[in-house]
């Protein structure tokens, strides 16, 4: 097991230096690359512009460059905001919690309904609702977030006037039940597509598990059905969809960027987008560069998560 | 399903893979839907007496179905349908060319890795792992925020962002068709190494690479509409199905119809391509069966 989580860690550490590699690449791949936005100003001379970039240590060769900035990222020193001047970690902190808030809940909503369907549909295999569960699965794949967060807009907002079309809450009121109120439809926007994929996994999951050896062992020795699919069924189909909620991450955080452009939710998504707006590049590239490492961490979790609950997978 | 496998066991293998297809009924649905998709795009704006790119102040805002204008017109008074086509041109072209792109790299990636493995597999695949640490918006808009928006760069940019995936298929099959007796054979035969990569390998794993070529469009289709909608794709006054639906939202109260045609087509043109995979899944390959 130790060996199993040492082995799992040192991929993960060699992967976050591939993908902060990426990142600094990408951050040199801008145009004037770094100090881009002085470049544009009219107030800086050639001289300047020169001085700058040796204050800055940009003269030096790449490879000292991205050294020293992968050691300051490692140390939380991840540069200022270009708009207000305040240190991007920070920023980034201030923006996090409403993006955990609709993520948690988008979760919630899309585990529960995504397995409930995905059992039902399996045990039901080929009935009508299994059916209209796996072509309402695929069409929810296929819509467009930002549209049907659109829709909803229009429809519960516009004509039915029972969900208000954005923010996080009413500016004054703040209470509870106000937040659930402005939380309840970018949530299930964003549960949608998240609750079509847990769905499906489930599903397949699930009819693995009930043509097992051991199910049909339970079934003989006459043990009521529905504790066949609780105890034995539903224990062992769950245990892959551990898997799932890491594979499903990086989508879960890109839908929450749709989700609260559309519904100006105060998030990181939001922050992201505004910084773009800005050519705020140093905001930018954290954001990026902190989703990357988010989903890092998440799939590490998963997988270690994955070997502590399931013995075969350590040993295999 | 057993049964209908052996009863096809005697049909020719492309004989029995149309037979599964058209059991699909859904993806023969797409198929069509595709087709009418990409003939009204491309003949529509030859039938229709309006310009995508006209302006008539005097007819802003018609409601769909009230007059000439048979979808309305929009905030500068240019007919919808019009742009509804022409945007169906730029998406679907988008959509189809960032597919070949992101195949292409993706075959040449997925294949090297997978034939010569160690050193070269190890270095390759990891940098799939990262480039796939980085949810794919992301990383897009990242992009498109760096460099001019148009048409060219919104296109290879999806490209980059997609590739990953068909990597990773491919990998997988050549590494295991690596090893089968006709590629030890070509090799006997003195084929160089990339003679018999992509000429014996890779067209034989090609069931598996249909399949994400065409999940890869209806990926392609959405990612553009999702960068148009933000701003950072395709720019105005061209029509793209993303960027009709980004001033879309300002008149969503007045004028929702602005919102809902584009919004449809991009469901329908997605939802086509998908379940056109999920047939060809079925029909290609019936072992496969990856959710």
């Amino acid at each position: 097991m130790v060996r199993y989580v040492v082995n799992r860690l040192a991929q993960a550490v060699m992967l976050l230096v591939i993908v902060s590699a990426i990142g600094f690449a990408i951050l040199h791949l801008a145009p004037g690359g770094p100090l881009s936005q002085f470049a544009a100003s009219a107030q800086m001379t050639q001289e300047d512009l020169e001085r700058v970039t040796r204050q800055l240590g940009l003269d030096r060769p790449l490879p000292i460059q991205y050294l020293d900035w992968f050691g300051r990222m490692l140390r939380g020193d991840w540069g200022r905001s270009y708009r207000d001047g305040e240190a991007v970690l920070s920023v980034i902190s201030s923006h996090l919690g409403a993006t955990l808030e609709l993520m948690t809940t988008a979760t919630i909503i899309a585990v529960l309904l995504g397995c409930w369907i995905g059992v039902l549909g399996a045990l039901r295999r080929y009935s009508l609702f299994d059916s209209l569960a796996t072509v309402g699965a695929m069409i929810a794949l296929s819509i467009p977030t930002f549209w049907f967060g659109l829709v909803t807009i229009y429809v519960f907002s516009v004509k039915l006037g029972w969900l208000p079309a954005g923010n996080r809450e009413t500016v004054g009121d703040g209470s509870l039940l106000d937040l659930l109120h402005h939380l309840i439809a970018p949530a299930l926007v964003l549960a949608l597509v998240e609750t079509a994929m847990w769905g499906r996994f489930m599903r397949s999951s699930m009819l693995e598990v009930i043509n097992q050896d051991y199910i049909r062992t339970a079934r003989a020795k006459g043990m009521p059905e529905w504790h066949i699919l609780t105890v034995h069924a539903l224990r062992n189909a769950l245990l892959p969809m551990i898997t799932v909620a890491g594979l499903q991450f990086p989508t879960l955080l890109g839908g929450a960027l749709v989700a609260e452009t559309v519904f100006t939710w105060p998030g990181m998504g939001r922050l992201f987008l505004d910084s773009i707006g800005y050519r705020d590049y140093p905001v930018v590239m954290g954001i990026l560069m902190f989703s990357a490492t988010m989903v890092l961490i998440g799939s590490l979790l998963a997988d270690i998560f994955y070997a502590v609950v399931d013995p075969r997978i350590r040993v295999g | 399903m057993t049964s209908a496998t052996l009863a096809t066991v005697q049909l020719a293998p492309g004989q029995a893979a149309w037979r599964r297809f058209r059991r699909h009924r859904l993806a023969l649905a797409g198929a069509v839907i595709i087709l009418i998709l990409v003939l009204g795009s491309a003949l529509g704006p030859y039938l229709l007496p309006f310009d995508d790119t006209y302006i008539d102040i005097m007819k802003r805002f018609a409601p769909p179905f009230s007059g000439a204008h048979i979808l309305g017109t929009d905030e500068l008074g240019r007919d919808v349908l019009a742009r509804l086509m022409m945007g169906g041109r730029v998406s679907l072209s988008i959509g189809i060319v960032a597919m070949v792109i992101a195949m292409a790299v993706g075959i040449a990636v997925g294949a090297f890795a997978g034939f010569y493995g160690g050193v070269v597999c190890a270095v390759l695949m990891r940098l799939v792992d990262a480039v796939l640490c980085f949810p794919t918006i992301f990383l897009l808009l990242a992009l498109a925020a760096l460099t001019e928006p148009g048409l060219v760069t919104t296109t290879v940019l999806i490209a980059a962002t997609a590739w990953m995936a068909v990597a990773r298929v491919v990998e997988a099959q050549v590494r295991s068709l690596r090893e089968r007796e006709f590629a030890v054979a070509a090799l006997a035969f003195g084929s160089s190494n990339l003679r018999i990569m992509f000429r014996e390998l890779v067209p034989n794993a090609m069931a598996p690479i249909v399949v994400a070529a065409t999940l890869n469009v209806a990926k392609a289709i959405l990612l553009e509409s999702y960068v148009s909608y933000l701003g950072y794709g395709i720019q105005p006054p061209a029509a793209s199905w993303g960027n009709m639906l980004n001033n879309a939202q300002i008149y969503l109260t007045s004028a929702p119809w602005l919102a809902i045609a584009p919004g449809l087509a991009i469901t329908l043109a997605v939802t086509s391509f998908n379940f056109l995979g999920d047939g060809l899944r079925d029909a290609l390959d019936p072992r496969m069966n990856i959710p």
